[in-house]
């Protein structure tokens, strides 16, 4: 069974949007992705219907939105293969999760001279929270290194792992390179060192059949806006053992359990980690979300994507001479990702002119500079990434685009 | 198929911003400038490093420029750096100031546009929001820069 991909984009109202009156051809998948109806709907829904806070009133909306807002937990769960709704925590999003990670458990289990290793094509928002906790520990930051093609350079792994690792934080799948890593192999020479693993699945997740318990991690985090949910909501999964013995992220109402002008008690998981009132909309979108991806089937999802990128690899291929462009060559080894780079045109003035033709692309650094610019040695890529509701057609609309941008260029740029 | 009309980009890529961008004026370093600032947009990775000398009437004696970017950065630094030659800092100081009103869609008199010279062509970058930063960066660094240099005085 294929997907019907004229079926799926008729869920999706933006998709009929013109752009400076041409139709929009949304490329930018990567950063955000759009909204089917299905998704909306579960919103308004809430706030027409039953909007309450959860977990508190005894009143029918209130209940009401607390069993839609923990079977949104189980749904989500359930989809990325938790073994139970109480290892997920909702989080703004990937950067929330990854922060709660390196807060609570980071600060408690990460001392002078213990090591975090990560690599090289990290996103920042698996980085940065490292290297602050490094710096207030006194913890050295190691790096798995990117080859050539924009894959993993495994060669060290056996020396860049060993007793001093506590934690191994890295992407499932690169969001500037499109590099899907190997990252159970590598989850499980962490673990025989005695270190944990963090997943930033944030890639992954919307695009991919996943499953914690699979893939043996003891941290996972994803966004809900780029798995077709609303923004604002994300999870985290945190196995068992690990969640019960870490400290509260953030405190205050939700979390608790009995509060004197003392001391207080900590709530239950995995409210616990959910101080405030939650993003309750939010969740219950991302739910929707979930169920139209399981509607459709994660290997369909994977299986049509990875026919997309082969053909847009294929159909970019033709301008190589005036394009480099990023990432593995293998398939199997790469998600839905186009990044490019030309000597001729930078990647903002080329996201621009795409713009005029109603073309979303990404066009910086992708919250990856040390990547881009130390690795690939550029200032910034353009980036094309797609999705479910992305077609042939607008591959070759982008090469189209491409074409007349480099004419438009090399026209007004001619050399005196 | 669809044309990629790019009518609407005559104004941004204005004749003379493209020869700025090809080739670019008074691009290089100077050794132990007076005034020396590094401008970077966090949002697209745009580098501009600006270098001034004075002479003894505190006016722009040399300056050059290096760093990376797009079109529109690199050519308003370019341009920069031929317009504050020989200008005193307060006069670059409104040359600045001018850039912003021209941007923002103020009534220039004549002599203004007079003393703006070529970055007149910056003009067609209010349309284009997003790139607003990016013909800002080299004066906003220049800014930086004289700011922390009579600071030091």
């Amino acid at each position: 069974m294929t997907l019907d991909v004229e079926k799926i984009r008729r869920d999706f109202p933006i998709l009929s949007k013109l752009v400076y009156g041409k139709p929009l051809v949304y490329l930018d998948n990567a950063a955000t992705s759009q909204k089917p109806r299905q998704v909306i709907q579960a919103l308004v829904d809430y706030y027409e219907g039953y909007n309450a806070n959860v977990h508190r009133g005894v009143h029918a909306l209130s209940m009401e939105s607390t069993e839609r807002y923990e079977e949104a937990r189980r749904k989500v769960a359930g989809f990325i293969g938790a073994p139970s709704p109480e290892n997920l925590i909702f989080v703004r999003n990937t950067t929330e999760g990854i922060n709660l990670a390196a807060s609570s458990w980071g600060a408690a289990n990460i001392g002078p001279g213990d090591e975090i290793l990560v690599t090289e094509m990290e996103h920042h928002s698996n980085l940065v929270p490292w290297q602050r906790l490094a710096k207030a520990k006194g913890a050295r930051m190691r790096f798995i290194p990117v080859t050539e093609e924009g894959t993993l350079d495994l060669s060290d792994l056996d020396t860049l792992l060993n007793h001093r690792t506590k934690l191994v934080a890295m992407t499932h799948m690169s969001n500037v390179l499109g590099a899907i890593n190997p990252v159970k192999d590598i989850g499980a020479k962490a673990h025989a060192v005695g270190a944990r693993i963090l997943i930033d699945a944030a890639q992954s997740v919307p695009h991919m059949p996943v499953n914690v318990q699979d893939l043996d991690c003891d941290f996972l985090a994803f966004s809900s806006h780029k798995m077709l949910g609303p923004t604002g909501i994300g999870g985290l999964y945190v196995r068992s053992e690990t969640l019960e013995k870490m400290e509260p992220f953030l405190t205050g109402g939700e979390m608790v359990l009995e509060v004197t002008y003392d001391y207080a008690t900590w709530n239950d998981l995995p409210m616990r980690f959910e101080a405030g009132t939650p993003n309750i909309a939010g969740s219950i979108g991302l739910g929707a979300a979930v169920d139209y991806l399981e509607s459709l089937g994660m290997e369909q999802v994977h299986r049509r994507e990875r026919e997309l990128t082969a053909y847009a690899l294929d159909t970019l291929k033709e301008l190589s001479e005036e394009f480099n462009f990023y990432g593995p060559t293998d398939l199997n080894a790469r998600g839905a990702i186009v990044s490019f780079n030309s000597p001729d045109i930078h990647p903002h003035d080329l996201g621009t002119m795409l713009d005029q033709g109603g073309i979303a692309i990404r066009a910086g650094h992708h919250c990856a500079m040390p990547l881009i610019r130390d690795r690939l040695g550029v200032a910034a890529t353009a980036r094309a990434s797609f999705y479910i509701y992305n077609t042939k057609d607008e591959v070759d609309l982008l090469k189209a685009a491409l074409k007349d941008a480099l004419r438009y260029f090399s026209k007004t740029l001619a050399p005196k | 198929m669809r044309d990629t009309s790019f009518d609407q980009l005559d104004d941004l890529y204005q004749e003379v911003i493209l020869d700025h961008y090809r080739n670019p004026r008074n691009r290089g370093e100077i050794p132990s400038p007076h005034v020396s600032a590094r401008g970077f947009n966090p949002y697209c990775g745009d580098e501009v490093i600006l270098a001034l000398n004075l002479d003894d009437g505190r006016r722009v004696d040399a300056v050059a420029f290096s760093g990376q970017g797009c079109s529109i950065s690199q050519a308003s630094a370019s341009i920069l750096t031929e317009l504050v030659k020989g200008k005193s800092l307060a006069e670059t100081r409104r040359l600045s100031q001018l850039l912003r009103s021209l941007i923002h869609g103020d009534e220039l008199t004549d002599e203004e546009l007079d003393l703006m010279g070529e970055m007149e062509a910056l003009r067609g970058v209010r349309r284009f929001p997003i790139r607003v930063k990016c013909a800002l960066l080299a004066w906003a660094t220049l800014d930086d820069g004289i700011e922390e240099y009579e600071g030091g005085q």
